[in-house]
């Protein structure tokens, strides 16, 4: 997903233009004579056009085709003659809503959204706290900590399948040569494993576990990031009043700092789970969506690719596309509130 | 507590402030020393492997390190060199990443510079819906986009070619790009302009004379972002390009052979240097500006 690196500044620009269109006396051109209202008018259009004839071309019009070809029966080698017109169906949703296949997809990306983004938000929350006060050369740290979130999705996929790999990994090297462990882990091959703790043998989706893990390790500098921004912007006051009163630092964390974050939370789970639940790249490329860990967009991926499936291609993305945006509505009505202290 | 006298009580209290402030003194540290760990030893794991010979990390897989006589450079001259001498064929990767990352660049900046001046200083019909439908496309899952894309491009043959896939990162990264100026373009005042229009200057005059010269770091922080955007992008490079390993982009090319087993691991490894480094370079030249710009509106309680 290459968007997804920018997109903090769109929650930004969408604050901000929020706070600035609608504030009163912000636009100046109401007074302005008609004539020049025109000018800007038709200035405006222009400069703003081309950017809406790529964006109409290579995203509303192309959306708006997957509506249609989720209705149709097409592979991709009869696509030479089907046209906007053909036999539409319900077939597709049909054959792909009563494959277990499909549920058990969604049920993996549910739960790698869910898990990653709670886990990706307490490391950034911690990393974030770890690095308020501060220390000589806080700024570099806080750089390098960033480093996972801009590398290149790719390279960072293939060091992390090199350093788990049973036979040369450094991972299951030291595993087996500090911490004991027996034999090593497949971490991106075995569906599931036994593991034991206090006697009880549990099983545990091994792979599921490591990508949600690499999930968390990518995307974490992204909460760190913002979090970070919200402490610095806090006032003092409130915290020297505490310490004046005799709170602990827990007590303070608790009751002062991290109401004020909340809201910040609320913004960032939004974000990381719609990403995490559209992501592609990374199960993809550690695991291929073997071993437990088939995503419905790597899914999507395997039918148009290797099935030249367009049609169950189409109505898989579709229906994952209508159920993130039905999740997302729920979250905005249970967390409206809180959203637009933002 | 209410048996207690004020005096234990308070006692208690400063007792439980001194072991949370001496817990938290001695957790702190170790916490950001794991943290960096975490973030940078997969970087420096790859640098390590990247140089040392393959045999050698067969045998010792478990060492960070690489000795003096072990040192190799040899794996970046073979995933270098072109696929006819032998080689991965690396340096024609990055001429496509290359062609493919400044082309987005150019073309995005033409189009989102107008756009954004437009979206921050005009009031126009449908400017306010126009910025709602770019933030809406944000959250468009890009495997929504793949399935038409993919067969658009198959049935008009632009499949394969690096100028379709430039196409797609535009229309990706054009939207974005428009939000970071226009926030840039919001902090320049206004009254610079309506000076030099009272002057007689025209609105193109003044775009191009007052509001592009000072906007130029924010252009420039733009470009580089978008760059690395299309540099790492991997899924519709994979969609499009994966039959024409001569227009392979260097994430597609690491990713197409990883899967091979003929390739060694540590050749790879320089390959992931090659890929990540220019990314590296570029997020520590462009940092402090985009870490600022990306969390603005975070400050706003």
């Amino acid at each position: 997903m290459s968007t997804e690196l920018v997109t903090p500044s769109s929650g930004s620009g969408d604050t901000r233009g929020r706070g600035s269109s609608s504030g009163p006396g912000v636009r100046r051109g109401r007074r302005k004579k008609s004539v020049q209202a025109a000018e800007e008018a038709r200035t405006g259009l222009a400069f703003i056009s081309p950017t809406l004839i790529i964006v109409l071309v290579m995203v509303v019009l192309p959306i708006l085709w997957t509506v249609s070809l989720a209705f149709q029966k097409i592979k991709l080698l009869d696509l030479r003659n089907a046209g906007i017109i053909g036999d539409y169906t319900l077939d597709n949703f049909a054959a792909v809503l009563t494959s277990g296949g499909f549920l058990q997809a969604l049920l993996t990306t549910l739960a790698y959204s869910v898990f990653g983004t709670a886990l990706a938000l307490a490391v950034g929350l911690v990393a974030a706290l770890a690095l308020r006060k501060p220390f000589r050369g806080r700024g570099l740290v806080r750089a390098v900590l960033l480093l996972p979130y801009v590398a290149p999705v790719v390279a960072a996929a293939f060091v992390w399948s090199t350093a788990l790999n049973p036979q040369y990994g450094i991972v299951n090297d030291w595993g087996q040569g500090l911490l004991g462990w027996q034999e090593p882990i497949a971490f991106l091959s075995s569906r599931s494993d036994d593991l034991s703790i206090l006697g009880l043998d549990i099983g545990v989706p091994t792979a599921l576990l490591t990508v949600i893990a690499f999930e968390a390790w990518r995307s974490f500098p992204f909460a760190f990031l913002f979090l970070t921004a919200r402490l610095e912007a806090m006032p003092d006051t409130f915290e020297e009043a505490a310490v004046i009163d005799g709170a602990t630092p827990l007590q303070r964390f608790r009751y002062i700092v991290f109401p004020q974050l909340w809201p910040t939370l609320a913004v960032l789970s939004v974000l990381r789970f719609i990403w995490t639940f559209n992501n592609f790249d990374d199960i993809y490329l550690l695991t291929g969506g073997g071993a437990g860990t088939e995503v419905v967009a790597v899914r999507v991926f395997n039918y148009l690719t290797a099935r030249y499936d367009i049609g169950a291609a189409a109505a898989q993305a579709l229906v994952l596309a209508a159920i993130l945006a039905v999740l997302v509505l729920v979250y905005l009505k249970l967390f409206g509130r809180s959203e637009d202290a933002a | 507590m209410s048996t207690v006298t004020a005096d234990n009580a308070g006692q208690a209290h400063t007792r439980r402030n001194a072991i949370e402030e001496r817990v938290l003194r001695v957790l702190r540290p170790i916490t950001i020393v794991l943290l960096i760990a975490i973030a940078v030893l997969p970087f420096w794991y790859m640098l390590v492997l990247s140089f040392r010979p393959l045999d050698n990390v067969l045998q010792s897989p478990g060492r960070l390190f690489f000795t003096p006589d072990e040192f190799d450079p040899s794996t970046y001259v073979d995933v270098l060199k072109s696929a006819d001498d032998g080689g991965q064929g690396f340096l024609t990767f990055i001429r496509n990443s290359l062609l493919v990352g400044i082309g987005t660049v150019i073309l995005s900046l033409l189009v989102a510079i107008p756009g954004a001046y437009a979206v921050s200083r005009l009031e126009f019909f449908g400017r306010r819906k126009i910025s709602a439908l770019f933030l809406a496309i944000y959250f468009f899952p890009s495997i929504l986009l793949a399935v038409p894309l993919f067969v658009f491009y198959t049935r008009i043959g632009l499949r394969g070619s690096l100028f379709g896939l430039l196409f797609v990162y535009v229309a990706q990264v054009v939207a974005v790009s428009i939000y970071m100026l226009r926030n840039y373009f919001d902090t320049i005042p206004q009254s610079l302009e309506e000076a030099a229009a009272i002057d007689g200057a025209s609105r193109v005059q003044v775009m191009r004379r007052i509001s592009l010269p000072l906007a130029m770091p924010a252009i420039v922080s733009n470009g580089l972002f978008i760059f690395m955007i299309a540099w790492n992008e991997f899924l519709f490079a994979l969609l499009f390009l994966v039959e024409r390993r001569d227009n392979w982009t260097v994430s597609l090319g690491l990713s197409q052979l990883s899967g091979s087993i003929e390739v060694p691991t540590t050749t790879l490894m320089a390959g992931s240097v090659i890929l990540t480094l220019p990314i590296i370079v570029l997020f520590f030249i462009s940092e402090r500006w985009l870490t600022g710009g990306l969390t603005a509106g975070a400050e706003k309680g």
